[in-house]
C-alpha cells in the first residue's frame, strides 16, 4: 500500500464522521474547532433558506447552515438533541447543525474512493470522496463548495 | 519583514512622537514671545526633537531629510545658544520648517521621493535666519556646546541631553572653574537592559578615559552570595573620577548610548577641593556650586521613550525632581492595535457572561443567598470597571489631530490672505482611535470654511473695529459620556438673507417659506448647498457641509450651527466616545429582538386612525405635522412576517436620513434602550440588506441592529418584502 498514491499529497486522514438523518458523512478534523449542543439561533433576514440563524460563540456572531438542507436531503427539525460542530474554514467560521456527531477515524488514502458521479444527485457536488466499510458508506463533505462565500449583493 | 524595516518602522513611529514635541514647542515658543517668560528647555527640547529625527534619518539613508533637518537644526542651534531671539516672524518659518519636515518623514515612510522643490524656498528662509545678528546676545555665551556641534554635527550623541542645568543659573559660580581641571565623581549602575542591549560598560569607560585622568573602581557590595545569583541580574556598580579638562557635557556624552539602561550619578568637584560626600546628592545644590544637578529627566523622555528613564540615583522619581521644568511626559508602551481589539472584545464577553449569570441566578430561585447576590454585584461591578478601562486603551488624545488643524489653519490662512490666531483648547481629550481617524477630513473642510466664509477680510474687521487677525478656535471637552468637537471663529456670522435667497435659488426651500434662524442655518448642511459663489481654492470644492454631516453621522454623532451675525459662529460636534458601542433602542419587531441606533430616530409615534392613510396598494403613510411620512413595516422588511398587522397596534419611529428624508418604521413595541457593543456580521456571513450589524444582548442573544436608512431604501423598492424570496432561490 503506497501512500505517495494518495491525490491530495497527504497521508492518512483524520475524519470527524456525523450523521444528518440517516445518512453518514465526514469530514477532515483539523477544520472543526469544536462540537455544541445546539441552542436557538437568531434569524437573518433575507438569508438562504439552510442559513438557520446566527448564534453567540464567546461574543463572536457565527452563522448555522442545516447541512441537510444544505444537501438537499429533508431539513432537521433541530431540538436540544441535536449537534452543532464549529468549524473554521479560512477566515469565516461556522457552525453545522447534524443529527448527531460519530466518531472520529483515520482513513488511508488508499481506503477513499472518489464520489461516484450521479451528476443529477444535489448531494454529489458537495461530495469529494466515499469511504466504503463493511456495513456502512461515509461521504467525506467538502466544506469549501457547501460553503460558498454567503455574501449578499450590496442593496445598491 | 526584514529586521531593518522593523526598526525603520520603529523610527518613523517615533518621528509621529518628535514632530508631535517639535510642533509642541515651537507652539510653546511662539505663546513665550507674548508672554515674554521662554523657558530655555523649550528651545532645548526642540533641537533635540529635529536633531533626533536627523540622527534616525542618517542611519536609513534619507538624504532629503537629513539636509532638512539639518538647515533646521542650525537655526534652532543658534536659538539655543541664544545668538538668535525668536519672534513672530521666525517662528512663522520654523512652523512651515516643522510641517515640511512632517512631510518628507511622511514620503520616507511611503518609500515616495521627497518633495525636495518645496525644501528649496523654506532652507533659503532658513538660511536668512541663520545669517541674522553675528553679535552674540546671549549674557554668557557657553563655548562648548559650539564646539561640539561644530565638529560633530552628525553624530547623534551631541543631542547635548545636560545644557539645562546651565541655564538654570548654576553657572553663575562656573567661570572660574571652566578653565582650571576639574574632578567629577561617576556612579555608574547599569540595568539588565544595558547588557541585553548588547552595551559593555568597559567601552563607555575606555571612552571616558580618553577625556582625562580615569580612576575605576568596582563596587561589589551588591553582589549577593552565590547561590543567589540571577545570572541576568547585574549587580556591579562602577565609581569612576575623572580628572582633567572634561566638562561635564562631555562626560555625559560619553553616556548618551545607555542612556535609560543604566542609572548614572555625576558629581562635579573642583580638583583641589577634596570630595565632601561619598554618596553626593544630586539634588542638594551647593552655593558654591559644587554639585551640578542632574538636567530634569522627562527631557529625556521626549528623546527616548523608555519609561525607565532616570538618570539618578533614585530610580523612578524624575518627576520629583524641582528642576523638572517641562510637564512630564507620560511613560508609554506600544502595543498592536490588534492586541487591545481581541481584549476588547474578550471583555465584551466577560461583560455578558456576567449578565447571563445574573439572569440565572435570578432564575434558579435561590435569591435568599445574599452572599452569591452580593458577589454577583461585585463581579459586575468589576467587569464594567475592566470593560470601561479596556475601551479606553483605544483612546487617544486629540492632540496630534489639532496639530494637524493647526498646520491647515496656517496654510489655509496663508492662501486666504488672512491673519488668523489658531486657539486649541482641551487636547488631551481622549476619543477612541478610528474616531479620530475620520474626523481629519470633516474638521478639515470646517475650519476651511471658518477662514475662508466665515473670517472678514483684515481690513474689513479693521473697519469694523474688530482685532485684525481672526481668531479661530477648536476646542473638545468630555460632556455626559460623548465628546464635544466646537469650532469657533469671530467673523461676519451666517448671512441669513443670503443663505435663504441661495436655498431658494437653488430649490431647496420654497421662496413663500416662513423658517426660524436654527432652520436657515441648517441649510447649509442641505446636499449641493455651497454660499461662495466663486469657487475657492480653498473650500467650496463641490462639496459641501451637507458631506461634512454625514461623515459626522457615520461616526454615530451629530453637528449643529450657532452663529450669531457680526459676531461670528460656532458648529458643535458631538460624538460618541467609542466606536465599539452605540446607543440602541432595543425593540421587538415580529417577535424578533432588534436594535435601532438612536441617532437616527427623530421622534416615537404611537398612530391613531386619523393619522394613517392608504397610498396604492400596499403603501401607507402618516402624516406628521403636515407631510406625509411613508410607513416601513420592518416585520415585513425583513420577511418575519407575511400578513400586514394595522399599523394602529404598533409603534412607529420617525426616522431621518441624511438627505432629509423621512421615514416611519413600524414595529411591535419598544423594550429598552441601552449601550450595546457592536458585533460584525461581515466577518463570518456578509452582509445581511437593512442589517448594520450584530450586539450581544444581556441573555447571550445575538440582535440585529437595524439599518433604517437601508431598510427605508429596501422596502421603497421592495415594498411588499419580495426580495426574500429572490435570494433564497440562490
Amino acid at each position: 500500500m503506497s501512500e505517495h498514491a494518495d491525490p491530495n499529497g497527504t497521508s492518512s486522514r483524520e475524519l470527524v464522521s456525523f450523521a444528518i438523518g440517516d445518512q453518514d458523512f465526514c469530514m477532515d478534523i483539523m477544520l472543526v474547532r469544536e462540537i455544541r449542543g445546539w441552542t436557538n439561533v437568531t434569524m437573518l433576514p433575507h438569508a438562504p433558506s439552510y442559513i438557520l440563524g446566527v448564534i453567540n460563540l464567546r461574543g463572536a456572531v457565527v452563522p448555522i447552515v442545516d447541512l441537510a438542507s444544505r444537501l438537499g436531503l429533508p431539513p432537521l427539525e433541530p431540538t436540544s438533541r441535536h449537534v452543532i460542530i464549529i468549524a473554521v474554514l479560512g477566515d469565516q467560521t461556522v457552525g453545522f447543525l447534524v443529527s448527531a456527531v460519530s466518531d472520529i477515524l483515520g482513513a488511508q488514502p488508499s481506503e477513499i474512493q472518489p464520489p461516484p458521479r450521479i451528476a443529477s444527485d444535489p448531494t454529489a457536488g458537495f461530495i469529494e470522496g466515499v469511504i466504503a466499510s463493511d456495513e456502512r458508506m461515509l461521504r467525506i463533505l467538502n466544506l469549501a463548495s457547501v460553503l460558498p462565500r454567503i455574501q449578499m449583493p450590496e442593496t445598491a | 519583514m526584514s529586521s531593518l524595516d522593523d526598526i525603520k518602522q520603529m523610527f518613523f513611529l517615533e518621528c509621529d512622537e518628535l514632530l508631535e514635541a517639535l510642533n509642541d514647542g515651537l507652539t510653546d515658543i511662539e505663546a513665550s514671545l507674548t508672554s515674554g517668560a521662554l523657558d530655555p528647555e523649550v528651545i532645548n527640547a526642540v533641537f533635540r526633537n529635529v536633531h533626533s529625527i536627523k540622527g534616525g534619518a542618517a542611519s536609513f539613508g534619507l538624504d532629503a531629510l537629513v539636509r532638512f533637518s539639518h538647515a533646521f537644526e542650525t537655526v534652532l542651534d543658534r536659538m539655543r545658544s541664544g545668538t538668535l531671539t525668536p519672534d513672530e516672524a521666525s517662528i512663522r518659518v520654523l512652523h512651515r520648517c516643522a510641517d515640511h519636515l512632517s512631510d518628507l518623514v511622511t514620503a520616507g515612510r511611503a518609500d515616495e521621493s521627497p518633495d525636495i522643490a518645496a525644501s528649496g524656498p523654506l532652507l533659503d528662509q532658513l538660511g536668512v535666519l541663520n545669517d541674522i545678528g553675528a553679535v552674540p546676545v546671549a549674557p554668557e555665551p557657553e563655548p562648548e556646546p559650539d564646539q561640539q556641534n561644530d565638529a560633530a554635527p552628525e553624530v547623534p550623541e551631541d543631542t547635548g541631553l545636560s545644557f539645562a542645568p546651565l541655564a538654570l543659573g548654576i553657572d553663575l559660580a562656573e567661570p572660574q572653574d571652566q578653565e582650571s581641571a576639574r574632578r567629577f565623581e561617576v556612579v555608574f549602575t547599569p540595568t539588565e537592559s544595558l547588557f541585553a542591549t548588547g552595551h559593555d560598560p568597559v567601552h563607555l569607560f575606555r571612552e571616558l578615559a580618553a577625556l582625562g585622568d580615569l580612576s575605576i573602581k568596582a563596587e561589589t557590595d551588591l553582589l549577593p552570595s552565590l547561590e543567589d545569583v540571577t545570572p541576568n541580574i547585574p549587580y556591579l556598580r562602577w565609581r569612576l573620577e575623572l580628572e582633567g579638562e572634561a566638562s561635564e557635557e562631555d562626560i555625559r556624552e560619553v553616556f548618551e548610548f545607555v542612556d535609560g539602561l543604566a542609572e548614572l550619578d555625576l558629581a562635579a568637584s573642583v580638583a583641589n577641593t577634596p570630595p565632601q560626600r561619598e554618596n553626593s546628592s544630586p539634588i542638594s545644590l551647593g552655593c558654591d556650586g559644587d554639585v551640578i544637578p542632574m538636567q530634569s529627566a522627562p527631557v529625556d523622555g521626549a528623546t527616548d521613550p523608555s519609561p525607565e528613564t532616570s538618570v539618578h540615583e533614585t530610580p523612578g522619581k524624575a518627576s520629583d525632581q524641582p528642576v523638572a521644568a517641562t510637564k512630564a511626559p507620560k511613560s508609554t508602551v506600544r502595543v498592536d492595535l490588534d492586541l487591545v481589539d481581541s481584549l476588547i472584545n474578550i471583555v465584551g464577553e466577560l461583560v455578558i457572561n456576567q449578565s447571563v449569570l445574573t439572569q440565572s441566578f435570578s432564575e434558579a430561585n435561590v435569591a435568599n443567598r445574599a452572599d452569591i447576590g452580593n458577589s454577583l454585584d461585585e463581579y459586575k461591578s468589576l467587569a464594567l470597571q475592566i470593560q470601561d478601562s479596556v475601551m479606553s486603551l483605544r483612546a487617544q488624545s486629540v492632540k496630534q489631530l489639532f496639530q494637524r488643524m493647526a498646520r491647515i489653519v496656517r496654510e489655509t490662512s496663508a492662501v486666504a490672505g488672512k491673519a488668523v490666531v489658531f486657539e486649541t483648547d482641551g487636547e488631551d481629550t481622549e476619543i477612541d482611535k478610528t474616531v479620530i481617524e475620520r474626523l481629519i477630513e470633516p474638521l478639515t473642510h470646517i475650519l476651511r470654511n471658518a477662514i475662508d466664509h466665515g473670517l472678514e477680510t483684515g481690513e474689513d474687521r479693521e473697519r469694523l473695529g474688530k482685532p485684525t487677525r481672526g481668531v479661530v478656535r477648536l476646542s473638545a471637552t468630555h460632556r455626559s459620556g460623548r465628546v464635544l468637537i466646537e469650532v469657533t471663529d469671530d467673523g461676519a456670522g451666517i448671512n441669513r438673507a443670503r443663505v435663504f435667497d441661495i436655498a431658494v435659488g437653488k430649490g431647496i426651500v420654497n421662496a413663500n417659506a416662513q423658517l426660524s434662524d436654527a432652520e436657515v442655518d441648517r441649510l447649509l448642511f442641505m446636499p449641493g448647498f455651497s454660499t461662495k459663489e466663486a469657487v475657492t481654492d480653498l473650500s467650496g470644492r463641490g462639496v459641501g457641509m451637507d458631506v461634512v454631516r454625514s461623515a459626522i453621522q457615520k461616526l454615530g454623532g451629530r453637528i449643529s450651527i450657532n452663529s450669531t451675525p457680526g459676531r461670528g459662529t460656532t458648529l458643535s460636534i458631538s460624538l460618541p466616545l467609542t466606536l465599539a458601542v452605540l446607543d440602541g433602542m432595543v425593540v421587538d419587531v415580529a417577535g424578533q429582538t432588534m436594535v435601532v441606533p438612536i441617532t437616527a430616530v427623530v421622534e416615537t409615534i404611537r398612530p391613531t386612525p386619523e393619522d394613517l392613510h392608504h397610498i396604492g396598494a400596499s403603501t401607507q403613510v402618516i402624516k406628521v405635522r403636515e407631510t406625509l411620512v411613508p410607513i416601513v413595516d420592518l416585520g415585513v422588511a425583513f420577511g418575519y412576517r407575511r400578513g400586514a398587522v394595522p399599523f394602529t397596534d404598533l409603534v412607529l419611529l420617525l426616522i431621518e436620513t441624511e438627505q432629509g428624508e423621512r421615514w416611519a418604521l413600524a414595529l411591535d413595541r419598544i423594550i429598552d434602550q441601552r449601550q450595546v457593543v457592536i458585533k460584525s456580521l461581515e466577518g463570518n456571513y456578509g452582509h445581511v440588506p437593512g442589517v448594520a450589524a450584530a450586539t450581544i444582548l444581556g441573555d447571550g442573544k445575538i440582535a440585529l441592529i437595524i439599518d433604517p436608512e437601508e431598510t427605508a431604501r429596501m422596502a421603497e423598492r421592495d415594498p411588499a418584502g419580495l426580495l426574500e424570496l429572490a435570494v433564497a432561490g440562490e
